[in-house]
């Protein structure tokens, strides 16, 4: 039985460019990497508090997230325990890794904030996801040096394919020495606004436009 | 034509071998013995890098990870991180030396969350390359120390990083892709650890107490755990009984990044889905491995996911008080424990435990018990609300 899943919206951030489905939405290409995570922010009219407590990998991943659920609202269509968060980076954690390590740096007189600490774990922005918009199914995050096309769409296939998840979002997220790039997209078992297969080659294609 | 008579086994995720390194030894063997003397590795540490203030932690001597490691004949310098996983798998190939490690068809999976974290502090002095900061850089190294062609995959996923490791594992043998998948998952303890835990007033002025009336937060540990998967039943031992991954699950809160769920409602759903995988109920559940972290939610959300998935009367401990908790590591440390308790039909206790204290109550094992296990279940949940639950179980090799 030959299965086939759509990629049904897509949205990268990336050098001071947001493009939604292959399309540039806005630029700026004059400000630092957590300046214009901000403005985008505020470009798109995004409302949510919680987002000036976030580090600057999970900022950027829930502008992302904003902007692609937007565009494809899949927890309207989908139970929540089905809906996957599936994200990997090469950086994990590490800008807020060497911001608390600043914090901690003289082991005779530091303090250690909490707030910064719960951020030196890649996840965390998985977690700002799912708590956004009620996502509770399956959740990983991957390290790799480089976008995995191959082994991303392939595991996430299988999961779809398996009927373990319906749905997931899923992609690139990673932010780190003022370099930054996000890559977040839905696939689902149905065709949608895009409906573009659900293939490793596909997704080279999207990743790389 | 000869194999296949020789066995009447269906393509599982077979356990062919594991390994667990940590202050109670460098082998699986030696770290149930110890437990099943109760004995800890949590103790009180003074004057140590790890904290200002004295800190219960479960350490691995660095000089012994060093002369183990120095057994290897390195041709090259490793970080302490890369020399624990090194040893740990290595223990494995040793274990079972149909193993092999240089195949096309044998993955590699590590689980941690910290990594080298240790190479962010400028006053430690090193030949190690920086970059190896990159969690994917140290994989690339432990991978290449073994001349394993294939790019490893790495899991970060706060305090359920192993357990889905081991899911991972599963799933991907599933496919077919590979017929071997080593999963091994370390965390070493450091200051930046041992800070970020103490400015959430986390950590206990003691030895954990998980699941009791008087705990008060958990102890902190270190050490690397390594199972190894096969479908491939040549890899398997000529034991009658043998141990398989038979389903396993993950799902968020969708609550707090930073606190567990008061409702359990996340860990519930891993639970859940994971028995219905596995095709197995409640009732046939012998064991349960918890989280048991010992903070006062944790263990009270954890009491109420239990209970609902109708799990409150089956004996079940938590091991941080043996090992401290070890983040990337413990899923698969605590698993391997469950593993040995399955074919030993041997319970652990859990250490330190006295007077129940949970939401509902739970079935908390407070001496060691011998009864028979044949289907263990794994729990975990961590920051960023994540949960995760594994199912092993014994099948009989005719």
């Amino acid at each position: 039985m030959e299965y086939k899943n759509y990629i049904n919206t897509f949205c990268s951030i990336k050098n001071g460019t947001v493009s939604i489905d292959g399309s540039i939405s806005f630029e700026d290409k004059t400000l630092p990497a957590a300046d214009f995570i901000k403005l985008v922010y505020k470009h798109f009219q995004i409302s949510y508090p919680k987002f000036y407590k976030m580090d600057q990998l999970s900022r950027l991943a829930f502008v992302v997230s904003e902007l692609i659920l937007k565009n494809n609202p899949i927890t309207l269509k989908n139970e929540d325990a089905d809906i996957a968060i599936i994200i990997a980076n090469s950086a994990s954690s590490l800008e807020t890794d060497e911001e608390h390590q600043r914090n901690i740096s003289d082991k005779n007189n530091y303090f250690a904030s909490p707030a910064v600490f719960v951020y030196t774990l890649p996840n965390i922005l998985i977690g700002e996801i799912a708590i956004r918009n009620s996502i509770k199914g399956e959740n990983t995050f991957f390290i790799f040096d480089k976008f995995d096309a191959d082994f991303m769409s392939s595991y996430i296939n299988s999961l779809l394919n398996s009927n373990k998840i319906k749905c997931c979002i899923t992609g690139w997220v990673d932010f780190y020495e003022n370099k930054y790039e996000a890559f977040l997209y839905t696939v689902e078992k149905e065709k949608g606004i895009l409906s573009l297969e659900h293939t490793s080659d596909q997704l080279k294609k999207i990743y790389n436009n | 034509m000869e194999k296949e008579e020789s066995s009447n086994l269906k393509p599982e995720a077979y356990i062919v071998a594991d390994n667990i390194i940590s202050p109670l030894g460098f082998s699986s063997f030696e770290n149930f013995e110890q437990l099943k003397k109760k004995q800890s590795g949590v103790r009180k540490h003074t004057n140590s890098d790890l904290s200002l203030e004295p800190v219960f932690a479960s350490i691995i001597d660095t000089q012994q990870i060093n002369s183990e490691f120095e057994k290897l004949e390195p041709q090259e310098e490793f970080t302490r991180f890369e020399k624990m996983v090194i040893l740990s798998i290595s223990d494995c190939l040793k274990q079972n030396q149909k193993i092999d490690i240089q195949s096309k068809k044998t993955l590699l999976i590590i689980s941690t969350t910290k990594g080298n974290i240790d190479l962010l502090e400028t006053s430690v002095a090193t030949q190690i390359d920086k970059k190896r900061i990159y969690l994917w850089e140290t994989a690339k190294v432990i991978a290449r120390y073994f001349n394993n062609p294939n790019q490893t995959i790495v899991i970060s996923n706060a305090c359920i990083s192993g357990v889905l490791a081991i899911i991972l594992g599963k799933r991907l043998l599933d496919e077919n892709r590979y017929d071997t998948i080593i999963v091994s998952g370390g965390d070493m303890l450091t200051h930046f650890v041992v800070s970020g835990f103490q400015s959430f007033k986390a950590i206990s002025n003691n030895i954990a107490k998980p699941y009791d009336a008087k705990r008060d937060g958990i102890s902190l540990g270190e050490g690397c755990g390594t199972i190894v998967l096969s479908n491939n039943i040549q890899l398997l031992s000529t034991n009658k009984e043998q141990l398989i991954v038979k389903g396993g699950a993950s799902s968020n809160d969708a609550n707090h990044i930073s606190g567990p769920s008061r409702s359990g409602e996340g860990l519930f759903l891993a639970i859940s889905k994971t028995l219905s995988e596995s095709k197995i109920l409640p009732s046939e559940v012998d064991y349960i491995s918890g989280h048991g972290t010992a903070t006062r939610y944790n263990d009270d959300m954890e009491s109420l996911a239990i209970s609902d998935a109708q799990l409150a009367t089956v004996p079940m401990n938590s091991l941080k008080s043996y090992f401290g908790h070890t983040l990337g590591a413990a899923g698969i440390i605590e698993s391997i424990i469950g593993l040995h308790s399955m074919r030993e039909n041997t319970l652990i206790a859990t250490f330190n435990h006295s007077e129940l204290g949970v939401t509902i109550p739970l079935n908390i094992i407070k001496d060691t018990l011998h009864v028979q296990v044949n289907n263990c279940l794994k729990t975990a949940a961590g920051f960023g609300g994540c949960n995760a639950a594994v199912f092993f179980q014994k099948v009989q090799n005719n």
